[in-house]
């Protein structure tokens, strides 16, 4: 009995000391940064959002303190005497007028063309025809430069007569990666898997190798938004005498990161 | 054995509870000897990156689904959503259901017509804030929420076969806190299929109610 007391007596101890290491490692996110308002008055809004309301405003020189983001909202802090304080959410671009503590102005980052042009991750799902069937994909891309990117994409494929799915790997290349249109061509390979419904009984299943060459554009929208339009030529490598040639027309949206 | 054990644990309960003091404490030496100019007030630079971002949101949901022809069965599914901005999302959800008897295997009594009766989707949408805003209730009660309309494209697993499903809808997001949200979600979910003779477009409309987490 004693014994038992004493392990749990040093358990207690360890997870107070284990709960107590996150606060002074950061495995939660704590960073909560002090701004001063420049302007003469900065508007609180009880949500994040354009339709809640203004309940409050800070004015010049009130120091706030910045909780959290959502979309483009930040929840503040404003100190009132000792105990009280009020929060609201305020908008990025009253935000951009803040100043940190030593006056400097503070960057909040503003997605443009720019971003567009120097992005690094794109992650997107589309829609599209592959010879008559419905397809529906997810893809995620690396740009090791603004000219070129690798990228691979994994597609379900919904026929009227055949189900199956489609994964592809391929090299993206962007001569023009500067334009708000902005064109690209693809060469890549990849595998394919078609089943037949089950109430059709002659058909066989397809497994087979495929290649492909296409070309599309990236259209920027605004913010993270990138529409993508796309035309794929696949070849695939049957294991009959002939090969066989697919056609795919997609469009998508992708998100840059 | 036991009190080598406890000395042990005890050893290093000891250990970690001083070291960090042990470690923070320079020793006064050190202070004499380093410049004046290297002890300057921490940076103040504000990281906008660094901050705690909320634009994510995960969650359950549970409901009815009116399966055309099928009847109307229970439905349970999770939903996973990215807010871009305020007025858009993307959302991906998976969900099951079962099917029921169709009105002829009730009528004829007879041995039900298909074996598979599980049905499952998954789909993946775009959302649209279109009223954002507090709605109120009497006189002491704002919440904040707002209506969306939700449109995208799917799979629908139905008698042993995938369909591409479309589905349009719209919701109620009601904002409890800061991190979690009620959801109420009408939506109908259209495929086309031959399984009862010829080619038709089958209506499924769904009525789900739902909790997420924002992190």
């Amino acid at each position: 009995m004693r014994g038992l007391t004493t392990t749990s007596l040093i358990a207690g101890l360890l997870l107070a000391g284990l709960l107590s290491v996150p606060a002074h490692a950061g495995l939660f996110r704590d960073y909560q940064p002090e701004v001063v308002v420049s302007d003469p008055y900065i508007e609180m809004h009880t949500g994040p959002g354009r339709g809640y309301p203004i309940f409050y405003v800070a004015g010049q020189g009130d120091e706030i303190v910045i909780l959290k983001r959502k979309t483009d909202w930040f929840k503040v802090r404003l100190p009132r005497g000792t105990h009280q304080f009020r929060e609201g959410w305020v908008h990025l671009d009253q935000m951009r007028h803040t100043l940190d503590l030593d006056g400097n102005e503070i960057d909040f980052p503003i997605y443009g063309m720019d971003d567009f042009t120097q992005r690094r991750w794109i992650a997107g799902i589309g829609g599209g025809d592959l010879d008559g069937a419905n397809t529906i994909s997810g893809y995620l891309g690396f740009h090791l430069n603004p000219y070129i990117s690798l990228q691979a994409e994994a597609s379900q494929i919904l026929a009227d007569y055949s189900d199956g799915w489609m994964v592809n790997g391929g090299i993206y290349m962007h001569p023009f990666p500067q334009w708000r249109i902005s064109p690209f061509f693809t060469i890549g390979t990849g595998y394919i898997s078609i089943e037949p419904q089950t109430t059709i009984v002659q058909a066989e299943d397809l497994e087979d190798e495929i290649a492909n060459a296409g070309a599309g554009a990236n259209v920027y929208i605004s913010d993270r938004f990138i529409m993508r339009l796309e035309y794929k030529r696949h070849t695939v490598y049957t294991s009959r005498d002939k090969n066989e040639e697919l056609n795919q027309w997609k469009v998508g949206f992708s998100l840059f990161f | 054995m036991e009190s080598r054990i406890q000395f042990v644990f005890l050893s290093l309960v000891l250990w970690l509870l001083i070291a960090p003091g042990a470690v923070a404490a320079p020793k006064a030496e050190e202070l004499e000897l380093e410049p004046l100019v290297v002890r300057e007030p921490d940076r103040r630079q504000v990281e906008v990156d660094d901050l705690d971002s909320e634009n994510w949101e995960i969650g359950g949901f549970g409901g009815l689904m009116n399966v055309d022809n099928f009847g109307t069965e229970p439905l349970y599914g999770v939903r996973l959503a990215y807010h871009v901005t305020e007025d858009f999302f993307v959302e991906g959800q998976y969900a099951k259901t079962e099917l029921g008897d169709t009105s002829f295997e009730r009528l004829s009594g007879g041995s039900p017509l298909f074996v598979d009766r599980d049905m499952t989707y998954y789909n993946v949408s775009l959302g649209w804030n279109i009223f954002p805003g507090e709605s109120f209730v009497g006189g002491r009660w704002a919440f904040k929420g707002g209506l969306y309309l939700l449109g995208g494209v799917g799979s629908t697993d139905f008698a042993d076969d995938q369909r591409f499903t479309w589905n349009a809808g719209l919701g109620y997001r009601l904002i409890a806190t800061d991190w979690l949200a009620l959801h109420v979600n009408v939506r109908d979910h259209v495929f086309e299929s031959d399984l009862l003779g010829e080619d038709e477009n089958y209506h499924n409309i769904e009525f789900s109610g739902g909790l997420t987490l924002f992190f």
